[in-house]
């Protein structure tokens, strides 16, 4: 019991600290400055709107090609020395893990840019 | 500590829009900001047309040609799709496309096909998805909305051809057309991402005895709408009167 009002007790103390530091700012690495879709605060607040949009478009009826697409994300915003958008300094990650916010993309979706697909395509015997 | 605000390191957004009015009345090249030109993006992306109800997708497959023990569609598909993963249990692996040899035990008349998503035109799966995950496209095409999809395995146990599978362990390496992961279910798409860009799927470009066909049904100037219409095809359990998109000959 004693042991956990110290603990307590230091949390309290500390606490203003955490509060005034906050978190380090993330390190956001633009690989291709200037080429985005939209200006930067329209992209910071609206990506995931324009995706969420384009996502349903192109898999229900088949809409090809449109402004949005994660795929296009990635191909431009994929580190030149990982190939991907995740990783500590990624695209990606590096602002979503600063802002707490859980994607759930790269369950389902490739993270790295220039995949082979006529290595991997391979239809032809 | 600085402001959330603070962070956003640009003017409001009122006075991007109020520039990019200003930009887009004055100029006809849309500059919106340094180095960004809307005429670019513009030209780079035209979205297509999408999938039109005009069109039905489906295969006809000759099984008189397809040769037992031959499992170069499946290959195929796995490789298109990115179907890779090893797993302990190999019941639980994914399986779009599989072979199956036939004997009538009378006979003695033997015969193999390949089986995969019927693409029925009232498909089963989608009738029971509680999430409306299991669509079909304007096109006939039956997929999975992944986004949507919780793995409940209804539609698995709605299909009457096992055409669906469960990805059961997390998987990386995926085809960035092709997006596949844990707990969601998924057959065979037709290869839509190919079909949407006018291939034929991987399968039948891939089978070296010419079994299958692809084309648009609808169509009665496609080769297999008049194959179709000349030739005796079969529907697997037509008696479920599915309407399917995928036909046999020879069984």
């Amino acid at each position: 019991m004693k042991r956990m009002l110290i603990g307590l007790a230091a949390i309290l103390l500390l606490a203003p600290v955490f509060a005034t530091a906050g978190a380090p700012k993330p390190n956001v690495i633009i690989e291709n400055p200037g080429q985005c879709i939209a200006p930067t605060a329209e992209m910071r607040v609206n990506h995931m709107k324009m995706l969420n949009h384009s996502r349903d478009r192109t898999l229900r009826q088949g809409i090809r090609g449109e402004k949005a697409s994660l795929n296009g994300c990635i191909e431009c915003h994929a580190s030149k020395t990982t190939g991907s958008v995740l990783g500590k300094d990624g695209f990606c990650e590096s602002c979503h893990t600063y802002a707490a916010v859980k994607v759930d993309c790269w369950q389902c979706h490739q993270p790295k840019a220039g995949y082979k697909h006529a290595e991997a395509a391979g239809v032809k015997p | 500590m600085k402001k959330p605000q603070d962070l956003l390191d640009n003017k409001p957004r009122r006075n991007f829009v109020g520039a990019a009015a200003i930009a887009g009345a004055g100029l006809g090249t849309l500059a919106l900001a340094p180095g960004l030109h809307l005429i670019q993006v513009s030209e780079a992306n035209t979205p297509s047309q999408g999938a039109s109800g005009k069109v039905r997708w489906g295969m006809l497959i000759d099984s008189t040609k397809c040769a037992s023990g031959c499992d170069v569609c499946v290959k195929a598909c796995n490789t298109e799709n990115g179907i890779n993963e090893t797993l302990k249990d190999a019941r639980q692996g994914s399986q779009w496309i599989r072979k199956i040899d036939l004997k009538n035990p009378k006979t003695g008349q033997e015969h193999s096909l390949p089986m995969l998503c019927q693409h029925c035109a009232h498909p089963p799966c989608v009738d029971v998805c509680p999430t409306g995950a299991s669509m079909k496209r304007a096109d006939g095409i039956v997929l999975v909305d992944r986004h949507t999809c919780i793995g409940c395995r209804y539609c698995m146990l709605a299909c009457p051809y096992k055409a669906r599978s469960l990805v059961h362990l997390p998987l990386t390496n995926q085809n960035p057309e092709v997006p596949r992961g844990q707990g969601c279910v998924e057959s065979c798409t037709f290869c839509v991402q190919r079909v949407d860009k006018g291939l034929k799927p991987a399968c039948v470009e891939a089978c070296p005895d010419g079994a299958m066909l692809f084309g648009d049904l609808n169509d009665p100037a496609s080769e297999i709408a008049q194959r179709i219409a000349k030739e005796k095809t079969t529907q697997v359990r037509g008696d479920l009167k599915l309407n399917l998109g995928v036909r046999y000959q020879g069984i």
